[in-house]
């Protein structure tokens, strides 16, 4: 345990390295990209005199090396900063959006996952068989198609001609629980759609690797059931692949979504991304990166760690 | 039954008398019982109801839009800024001007000092009641060196602007301005109340109909109707929520699905198909929207206006608004001036698509053949690649080779409008002749997009701002529209039309055509059924 908690700690300080580093590439990027929050927010209205009075009042004016410390500064203390846009709290902004974002992200991998790690089981259990086979078409073909096209297709179905589900997912604070997890659905099983072939062809790759290994021919001789043999003893040692490609996964569903918000109309954190970088607002960029980065090394270090607790050769190491 | 239901919908338009509905629903086997409850159901959707929720789908919003009326940057902020605030005058539905804040104004003879008497006992919505102070303070919000305003250019012609008491406001014009009771009704020029001379611009309190109750930028806007709202015959709506949808499809799914009430911008391509639900209207306004190709008259070729009329006649404008806008336009005769303005000169003969006076004009500016750079992005506008590839193939057949420059998107107004010497510009266009012409045309203005020096059109310019006699105006007015469209830099190869998809069950009068969306007024004007 000893070592889980060093490597914890190792991999959290390299992870503000990474943030550190993130930053500071994202801050360029953002600069390198012609014009400004001046120029973007007054359009073809810009005048060379507002846009100087503009740039002079968000400090604009400054060179960038300055306003990346000073940046950087206030975030060492805590503070996100204000939006540069509409002056609100960026840490305000970013916490009800990330918030939206994590529930589509739960929702949608409460049904995924469960459902992928099922079907890549029973796929590895009846291995070539019509079963296999189908469910493999069907997870390939519906991660082939764009999510906007998948998510278009739903609405068709579910919202325009069924009536089942709300074409746009409108949630807003306040609403309740079992509301917002209606508003959700189609948003919800469009992303399953698209991450659950990943996570299944994993699974069942994996399980069916472990199936030549002599301790699983010694089970068959025993004379164990399939069912047995694949659940009871080829899945734990499986478990290492198959949660870092959950994770992957799972990353994914909260920082690759922003086609699926548009389509959707939902407002997560990635509509908040696009806007800022569209409209140049770089302290909103900057912080929504960090949380992007962050949710990446967060989600990676539990997989290790998680590897690690399911291998015992890694958790009790000579 | 269609057909029934279509002369019903001509009756709500009042496209047809109760007299034609009758007889044709009879004609339609229509018993005389239902035709007339029908005619008198299709009569009472006319009068104003109150009550219910608008729930407005807008094809813009950003999670950057603040509720600075200085920065108001795209339709859905200014469509919450026409719900939440009210200004010293107003455009109506029909394209009038009517007072708002100000009861009456006056000019003094060279227009050049202008009285604005508000009205007494206005309430903002935190209670404060209107008085002078609001209004100076609320223009100087725009005014002065620190100002990042986008209105600053259509300020700056005051002088000074003072409070005369508490219910007169006096602004002293640097030259005179007969149209400067139009100027004041700028989605920009908000009245907002004042504390110690400023204004919190930030705050959303304002003197209209409704009060912000929730602002979530980029996302939706929920709004309350405010019981002491001065105006008794607007503000029919209990409630508004404006929701942010930028996708077309999703807010044509919206509308479909009955999650909201009516949108803007509909996708023109399937406007058609759209138009085919029954619980659904399509609903086009023309106005003083319009698209330009704005030539550099400062830059070679362009600085010789042959070469100008050379390209103006080697556009196939029909063809350009068929392909572009469907049809949902008007074809532009290479002057600003829509149809929609007071002056808009009808007499002038429509340029056509004519490749022999192309060739005769490229000749007498003594080039035998042409080639030139058109840039163009679709930021300048839905289409603007496409049309300008269009040019290109029409002016071909007269000998001008058109080489289309697709720039980026990000930065075009920066980086490409102004700067290059041909780029594809959109105009929202403005309510009076003077605006658009000081705006876009007049020598020095910032956004003379063409660099264009006329002596001739730039001393009427100034004529015509002061001169309060009509007809006068008008001749003035007419005549500067022909030296632009003769002379000016400028290629106007379409208006294009404001499509909207609205409800059934939404009701209104005549829309304004000012602006998108009744002229940003959608949510005090309308009413359901």
């Amino acid at each position: 345990m000893a070592k889980i908690a060093k490597m914890v700690a190792q991999r959290l300080a390299l992870g503000l390295l990474t943030l550190f580093v993130v930053s500071l590439i994202i801050f360029l990027g953002v600069e390198l990209l012609p014009g400004d929050l001046a120029e973007a927010i007054l359009g073809q209205s810009a005048t060379p005199e507002t846009v100087a009075a503009f740039r002079r009042e968000l400090k604009l004016d400054l060179p960038p090396h300055e306003r990346y410390i000073a940046w950087l500064a206030d975030i060492l203390r805590g503070d996100l900063g204000r939006s540069l846009a509409n002056q609100r709290e960026i840490s305000e902004l970013i916490g009800v959006r990330f918030a939206n974002t994590l529930f589509l992200a739960a929702v949608a991998a409460i049904i995924s996952v469960p459902l992928a790690v099922t079907l890549g089981v029973l796929a590895a259990l009846y291995r070539n068989s019509f079963y296999d086979r189908a469910v493999n078409v069907v997870t390939l073909s519906s991660i082939s198609f764009p999510e906007f096209f998948v998510a278009y297709i739903l609405i068709l179905f579910l919202a325009v001609q069924g009536g089942i589900f709300p074409s746009i997912s409108n949630v807003s604070p306040g609403l309740d629980f079992w509301d917002r997890v209606y508003r959700v659905i189609l948003p919800a099983l469009t992303l399953t759609l698209v991450v659950v072939a990943h996570m299944m062809r994993m699974t069942r790759a994996s399980i069916i690797n472990l199936l030549a290994s002599p301790y699983i021919e010694m089970a068959n001789l025993k004379g164990l059931s399939r069912t047995r043999i694949i659940v009871h003893h080829a899945l734990p040692n499986a478990l290492a692949p198959i949660i870092n490609v959950i994770v992957i996964n799972l990353a994914y569903l909260v920082v690759g979504v922003v086609i699926v918000e548009v389509v959707f109309v939902y407002p997560g954190l990635g509509q908040l991304f696009v806007d800022s970088v569209i409209r140049r607002d770089i302290p909103v960029v900057q912080a929504s990166c960090l949380v992007f980065a962050a949710t990446y090394i967060l989600l990676n270090l539990t997989a290790d760690v998680l590897s690690i607790l399911s291998n015992p050769r890694l958790l009790h190491p000579k | 039954m269609k057909q029934l239901y279509y002369y019903c919908k001509l009756l709500e338009c009042g496209k047809i008398s109760r007299r034609d509905f009758m007889g044709r629903a009879l004609a339609l086997g229509a018993t005389t019982a239902l035709a007339s409850s029908m005619a008198a159901q299709a009569v009472k959707a006319a009068t104003p109801k109150k009550g219910g929720k608008l729930r407005l789908g807008i094809g813009h919003g950003s999670t950057t839009d603040t509720l600075d009326p200085a920065t108001y940057e795209n339709l859905y902020i200014q469509c919450v800024g026409g719900a939440i605030h009210n200004k010293l005058t107003e455009v109506s539905n029909t394209g009038g001007l009517v007072p708002e804040l100000a009861e009456s104004w006056e000019p003094t003879p060279d227009a050049k000092v202008w009285a604005f008497k508000l009205r007494k006992g206005v309430e903002f919505h935190n209670g404060k009641t209107l008085d002078a102070e609001d209004v100076v303070a609320s223009i100087n919000h725009h005014r002065g060196e620190e100002s990042k305003s986008a209105a600053k250019p259509i300020v700056d012609p005051i002088e000074d602007v003072k409070a005369d008491g508490k219910d007169t406001v006096v602004f002293t014009m640097k030259s005179g301005n007969a149209d400067f009771p139009f100027i004041v009704s700028d989605y920009h020029l908000a009245i907002m109340p004042s504390k110690d001379g400023k204004v919190d611009a930030l705050s959303g309190v304002g003197a209209s109909g409704y009060t912000l109750d929730k602002f979530e930028p980029g996302v939706r806007t929920a709004l309350k109707r405010f019981p002491n709202y001065w105006k008794t015959n607007r503000a029919h709506f209990d409630e508004g929520e404006f929701l942010a949808i930028v996708d077309v499809t999703a807010r044509t799914n919206a509308l479909t699905t009955g999650e909201i009430d009516a949108m803007d911008r509909v996708d023109i391509k399937t406007a058609h198909l759209l138009a085919r639900n029954r619980n659904v209207k399509i609903v086009e306004t023309s106005g003083t929207a319009h698209y330009t190709f704005a030539m550099r008259t400062d830059t070679a070729p362009f600085d010789n206006n042959d070469v100008r009329l050379a390209l103006k006649y080697a556009l196939d404008r029909k063809a350009l608004l068929q392909s572009v806008l469907r049809g949902h336009g008007v074809v532009g005769n290479d002057h600003p001036i829509g149809r929609s303005n007071r002056y808009h000169a009808d007499e002038l003969p429509q340029r056509v698509y004519d490749i022999d006076k192309a060739k005769f004009h490229l000749k007498k500016a003594g080039h035998s053949s042409l080639k030139v750079d058109l840039s163009a992005a679709d930021a300048a506008f839905a289409g603007a690649v496409d049309a300008a590839v269009l040019y290109k193939e029409h002016a071909a057949k007269a000998g001008i080779e058109i080489n289309v420059v697709r720039e980026p998107n990000d930065g075009y107004w920066s980086n490409v409008w102004l700067k290059k010497p041909w780029c594809a510009v959109y105009w929202g266009g403005r309510p009076t002749e003077d605006w658009m012409f000081s705006t876009a045309y007049a020598d020095g203005a910032p956004w003379n997009d063409t660099f264009w020096k006329h002596d001739r059109f730039n001393k009427l310019l100034i004529q015509a701002r002061a001169e309060l006699d009509e007809t006068k105006r008008r001749e003035m007015y007419v005549e500067m529209q022909r030296i632009v469209s003769d002379e000016g830099g400028v290629v106007v190869p379409m208006f294009n039309n404001y499509v909207m998809g609205l409800s059934s069950k939404v009701q209104h009068d005549e829309m304004g055509s000012n602006w998108s969306l009744d002229g940003f007024r959608a949510l005090e004007r309308w009413w359901f059924a």
